[in-house]
């Protein structure tokens, strides 16, 4: 165990600085690069002042290396359009989109493994190709759109749940509030995931009630209950933990739009204002907490996998 | 002349690609929805790519009906905000909507086959460093990367293509990989390398025509993913901008409209959602019928 945290720490080791690489260098290397930080109507002593201030003098390898040093000392530096510290602008906004997505996740598991499950059992009949077609419109939907519809038939036209906003919080928090604030953007991001949950699921769950050990389960006597949520789910589902890893950067992505379409104040309309606001620093910062996050929860998924499956387990 | 033979008997065993090709239509056709999916997709893109030469009517030009104006003969989807028929715009942003998709989806496809057969194939170094890199891509979540590229590269239709296949080609890279890997063990390419074929030659001859058929999947489920992107970057106003048309910008820009005139919104985004359904399903069918023991019995 030790050995495989120490490996895959060296792995993400690597892959973090790749990341930091590319985006550093797309950065600073296009054309309009970070000079396009100033204005228009800028004079060109303005021009030279600022440059110098921002250290955009210096060749570009430099500069990397100078971000990493201190970056490595958990420092990102500070942000050009606020001037306040990365690491605080990023810290402020990453609690809303890891609430929002880990919410999703919890939603998207136990939805999908229902409809899952249900599609399995169900193989060739209405309800399987229902939920069948159902999942492929979910992934072919753009979610923007359908969070859009959603306002207008939950916010404008019954009152139901707020459109945009992230509820009472703090001193002020109530559940109920809470709840109706996080119901749609949940549901508009499980869009992203929930359809690929369902048919892993589906999948999965059809591998194993065609295993020769349901068979010898059914021939000894179980009932039919006992040997479809007993013998067969449990093994199932343990297929089902691999694939959230592979979902995590995808459902990261979503957050992205999500956030943008109900005011939902985290990482993904941070780094909308970033892009937008050409603040270089925080584009850097933002990326790398992101790879972050995404690295820290592929490792957990592994983690907890080979202590699921007792195959992985015996073999670690 | 032994390695004259030699290579006779190599081309000899190279695997029947053309009759694989046609087990695979054969296939398809029993997919009944997969099928219709194709013939639909034929059929849109005709329309879209012939339509604006037979409509009469430009998407720019401003038509003497007035802003908003319901649907007439000569205007059988009304006009938009500015005045502008509705129904050529649905035409000339399906054309651009569609190329950026087929475009982004055939540069993705070019990069992905590449950099993962190269990796497959050449093993060692080249392997861990391509692979490394495509890890890299595949832990950054997609949406960021566009957003900051396209913020730093502009946001000209061809920039747009090229950022969307930037970050495209890496689920590409790893199905070649993967089949790269399994394909290159077998022994007609084998024969090939003995016969004194270059690298290359192999790659371009042997290997590659044996993965096709997954990379025509890859590529069709790209397409959708492409056309989803493009419409979401216009929603965040980074897509293709305006005055050129596309369904993502018309949806984007529909949205004050919603009450006044709902067929704004709702044209574009149906048509959106039935083109990347069409593909989403073409792309299913296709695996099925690749590989039958996923298909459903």
């Amino acid at each position: 165990m030790v050995r495989f945290l120490l490996n895959r720490f060296g792995q993400s080791i690597i892959l973090l600085f790749i990341v930091t690489v590319i985006t550093f260098f797309l950065i600073n290397l296009a054309p309009g690069g970070p000079n396009g930080v100033m204005r228009m109507d800028a004079s060109p002593e303005e021009r030279q002042a600022m440059i110098e201030r921002l250290g955009l003098d210096e060749p570009v390898i430099i500069r990397y290396f100078e971000w990493v040093g201190s970056a490595l000392q958990g420092d990102l530096g500070t942000s050009f359009n606020s001037s306040e510290a990365v690491v605080q602008r990023i810290a402020d906004r990453l609690p809303y989109t890891i609430e929002l997505t880990v919410f999703t996740i919890i939603f998207s598991v136990a939805a999908g493994i229902i409809l899952g499950v249900m599609s399995a059992l169900k193989r060739g009949k209405a309800t399987d190709h229902v939920i069948n077609f159902s999942s492929v419109i979910g992934l072919s939907v753009p979610s923007f759109w359908l969070g859009l519809m959603l306002i207008l038939l939950f916010s404008v036209e019954l009152g139901w749940l707020p459109s945009s906003g992230v509820g009472p919080r703090g001193a002020d928090f109530e559940f109920g509030g809470w709840l109706s604030h996080l119901a749609m953007p949940v549901l508009i991001l499980s869009t992203t995931v929930l359809p690929n949950i369902v048919r892993f699921t589906r999948s999965s769950m059809l591998e194993v009630i065609s295993q020769n050990y349901i068979r010898t389960a059914r021939s000894k006597g179980a009932k039919e209950f006992v040997v479809l949520y007993v013998h067969s789910l449990r093994n199932a589902l343990i297929p089902i933990i691999s694939i959230i890893g592979v979902l995590i950067p995808r459902l990261l992505s979503g957050a992205v739009i999500t956030e943008a379409i109900f005011g939902w104040t985290g990482i993904g309309t941070l780094i909308i204002e970033a892009a937008n606001g050409r603040d270089y620093p925080l584009i850097m910062g933002i990326t790398v907490v992101i790879t972050l996050v995404v690295i820290v929860s592929n490792l957990v998924v592994d983690v907890v996998y080979s202590q699921v499956d007792p195959r992985v387990k015996n073999l670690a | 002349m032994l390695g004259a033979s030699l290579k006779e008997d190599v081309n000899q065993a190279e695997p029947q690609e053309e009759k694989r090709r046609f087990v695979l239509l054969t296939r398809l056709k029993q997919n009944k929805v997969a099928f219709f999916s194709l013939w639909f997709l034929l059929i849109v893109h005709f329309v879209v790519f012939v339509g604006p030469v037979l409509w009469p009517l430009s998407p720019d030009e401003l038509t003497d009906v007035g802003a908003l104006a319901p649907w007439t003969l000569q205007h059988p989807f009304g006009t938009d905000d500015l005045g502008r028929d509705v129904f050529a715009r649905m035409l000339h942003g399906g054309r651009v909507t569609l190329l950026v998709g087929l475009c982004a989806m055939l540069f993705s496809l070019i990069i992905g086959t590449i950099i993962g057969a190269c990796a497959g194939f050449f093993g060692k170094v080249v392997e861990s460093i391509l692979m490394r890199i495509t890890e890299a891509m595949m832990a950054i979540p997609n949406f960021f990367f566009v957003l900051v590229a396209l913020t730093v590269l502009g946001t000209t239709p061809v920039m747009v293509v090229v950022v969307i296949a930037l970050t495209g080609w890496v689920e590409i890279a790893r199905v070649v990989y993967g089949e790269t890997l399994k394909w290159k063990e077998y022994e007609f390419v084998e024969a090939a390398n003995a016969a004194g074929a270059s690298a290359r030659r192999i790659l371009l001859k042997y290997v590659v025509p044996q993965i096709l058929p997954s990379i025509i999947v890859s590529g069709t489920l790209a397409i959708a993913w492409a056309i989803l992107t493009e419409s979401a970057i216009s929603y965040l106003g980074l897509g293709i901008q305006p005055p050129t048309p596309t369904w993502g910008n018309m949806l984007q820009n529909s949205q004050q409209y919603i009450w006044t005139a709902p067929i704004l919104g709702v044209l574009p985004g149906v048509a959106i959602t039935i083109v990347v359904l069409a593909y989403n399903f073409l792309g299913d069918g296709l695996r099925d019928a690749l590989d039958p023991r996923f298909a459903k019995k």
